[in-house]
């Protein structure tokens, strides 16, 4: 019987010939990740493990972009127990704020995920980076120290969903944003629940690199194990210019086994919104109503890459943001701030009456950086909107792609960016 | 090993986000998530929870993000049990890592309200609804994830291994 490629890649990494959707297998690991909220319960459960060191110094990527730069007090010491550790073991990928940029941007940004990897992070959005051909999934703080310890972990080999995308856009301020969403929309919240999701056909190669990290972030909003892309020559030319040069390309099988196919069209999507307070709550941002919002966020790891940040910029140039709205641009990384700058991104945003902040997570988990206020609502480029998300249990968030977002900005209620 | 408690009954897609709140994430102490367990969905559920209490919930329970803190915080307020008809995968997978017992069963959902009492038998995997009299059966643990809560837990196994080499 066929392999998916997500079974293609944990049948190599438990050293097996292949493997079938149900089976349980202990993969060996290419990457473990945590971050200031996850990582620092995985260093009390590794010093329980009696492991000496760490699997491998190399490993191990420990990313503080939750609360960073430290909100508070208890914030600090989350990070200090993070550098401690990375200190203590010698672990090379510890990025220290001045160098930390979201995980999910700054991993694939540092060459530090490539195809065929097995990857576990102590955070959900860790399916990021099966865009570039990946396996990579959440998981939680123990499995992290058991990574950590063994550089292995136990999988359920999953059965998979077929994305069929064909075409390509016809709407020029629709993005991966609006795939995933409309993704979602359609299968709901736990529409792949156990599963991988498989993205092939004709319309892939009409994805950028940062449209297909944009759609496989969001794998776990569809309750999704993982999501992956073939690679293709825009993820080698990705790969050229990150600087990583040995990885392992897979292919599905022709016989693979898919559990059914999901087509879409890309030429039919219209920019999209998640209404409160379920990603699969979506409906076309210009079919939206007079929603008069308080607050816009551009970024997180999402869309908080360069391309967003241009898109956004687009809009908002020589414009201004509404009387009684707040916009909050945030560049995921430092790479990705600095290359704003030099573009005149920021002075734009700035011009615009924007705040633009250092890379972090702030606001995207309601951490810090722009909470709402009861009753308030923020139309946001961020992948959740459960109650609470972004601040008082009572306020609203909307997802949407930038150019809505910076479109909405600017008129002060949700709109399509072809209105502007 | 068994369970007997009242019911908190909830819906669909539970998330992590209001099992326990991102705000208080600051800390990873047990005790002190669980004075914040449910609070944005159940302002009530600290103040009522006993231990051996139940939680029982519809598709999707602990979906959203792969913070531990929400089983942590869930086993830390008393709660002996959760059933529900379907589980987000990470909560599943953190949740036997950590030792707290979940059970699945659709039917099970369908057939407990708030206030019932339950008792549960983890070994069989029965469920019993005193309230009504009602019995099910939850989908059994694979051999796999019986041995690894028989050890006590991920953090053991690996010590086990570790121990081994
Ligand atoms: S940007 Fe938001 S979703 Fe992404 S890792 Fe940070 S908190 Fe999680």
């Amino acid at each position: 019987m066929g392999m998916t490629m997500t079974q293609k890649i944990l049948a190599r990494a438990a050293g097996l010939e292949s493997v079938a959707a149900g089976e349980l297998v202990e993969a060996k690991l290419d990457l473990v990740l945590g971050n200031d909220i996850t990582a620092p319960v995985a260093i009390n459960e590794f010093a329980k493990t009696g492991a000496a060191e760490v699997y491998d110094r190399e490993k191990v990527a420990l990313v503080p972009d939750h609360f960073t730069p430290n909100k508070d007090i208890k914030a600090a010491e989350q990070s200090k127990k993070m550098r401690d550790f990375a200190g203590k073991y010698g672990i090379t990928n510890f990025f220290d704020t001045g160098e930390v940029g979201i995980e999910h941007v700054l991993l694939p940004e540092r060459g530090l995920v490539g195809p065929g990897d097995v990857i576990i992070g102590a955070d959900s959005h860790t399916c990021t980076y099966g865009a570039l051909g990946a396996f990579s999934t959440g998981v939680g703080s123990t499995d992290m120290a058991a990574g950590m310890a063994l550089g292995t972990a136990w999988f359920k080999v999953p059965a998979a969903i077929r994305v069929e995308l064909v075409n390509h856009f016809s709407d020029k301020w629709v993005s991966g944003k609006d795939v995933v969403l409309h993704l979602i929309g359609l299968i709901g919240v736990d529409g792949a629940l156990y599963q991988s999701l498989e993205y092939r056909g004709d319309g892939v190669a009409a994805l950028t690199v940062d449209d297909r990290l944009c759609i496989a972030n969001m794998a776990i909003e569809a309750g999704a194990k993982n999501g992956i892309f073939e690679v293709d020559e825009a993820t080698r030319a990705f790969l050229r210019e990150v600087g990583r040069d040995q990885y392992r390309e897979v292919t599905a099988d022709s016989d693979a086994v898919y559990e059914r196919t999901v087509r879409i069209d890309l030429a039919e999507l219209s920019s999209t919104v998640a209404f409160p307070h379920l990603p699969s709550n979506t409906r076309l941002a210009r079919e939206s109503g007079e929603i008069k919002i308080d607050q816009v966020v551009i970024g997180s790891c999402t869309n908080g890459r360069l391309s967003d940040l241009r898109v956004a910029a687009q809009l908002l140039k020589g414009r201004r943001v509404a009387k009684g709205v707040r916009c909050i641009v945030i560049p995921a990384t430092q790479k990705i701030y600095l290359e704003a700058m030099r573009e005149g991104l920021l002075e734009i945003f700035i011009n615009a009456g924007a705040a633009v902040s250092t890379p972090t997570c702030g606001p995207c988990l309601g951490g810090h950086m722009g909470i709402l206020a009861k009753g308030e609502r923020a139309v946001s480029t961020t992948n959740r909107n459960f109650v609470g998300r972004m601040g008082h249990p009572e306020s609203e968030v909307y997802l949407t792609n930038p150019a809505v977002a910076a479109a909405s900005a600017i008129t002060g209620r949700i709109t399509d960016a072809n209105e502007i | 090993m068994n369970a007997k408690g009242r019911v908190f009954r909830y819906g669909d897609n539970v998330d992590t986000d209001v099992i326990i709140p991102a705000r208080y994430l600051t800390t990873s102490d047990a005790a002190e998530l669980a004075l914040h367990c449910m609070e944005d969905i159940d302002k009530d559920f600290v103040k009522e929870v006993r231990a051996g209490d139940i939680i029982v919930a519809d598709a999707n329970f602990g979906c959203g993000s792969s913070r531990e803190h929400a089983p942590i915080a869930i086993r830390a307020s008393g709660i002996a049990c959760v059933i529900a008809a379907s589980f987000a995968r990470i909560f599943y997978r953190n949740a036997i890592n950590i030792g707290l017992p979940i059970l699945e069963s659709p039917e099970a959902a369908a057939g407990i309200k708030a206030g019932d009492t339950v008792a549960v038998d983890f070994d069989s995997g029965v469920i019993v609804n005193e309230t009504s009299g009602a019995s099910f059966k939850a989908v059994p643990f694979p051999v796999f994830m019986k041995n690894l809560i028989a050890q006590g837990g991920l953090v053991n196994y690996v010590k086990t291994k570790q121990a081994g080499v």
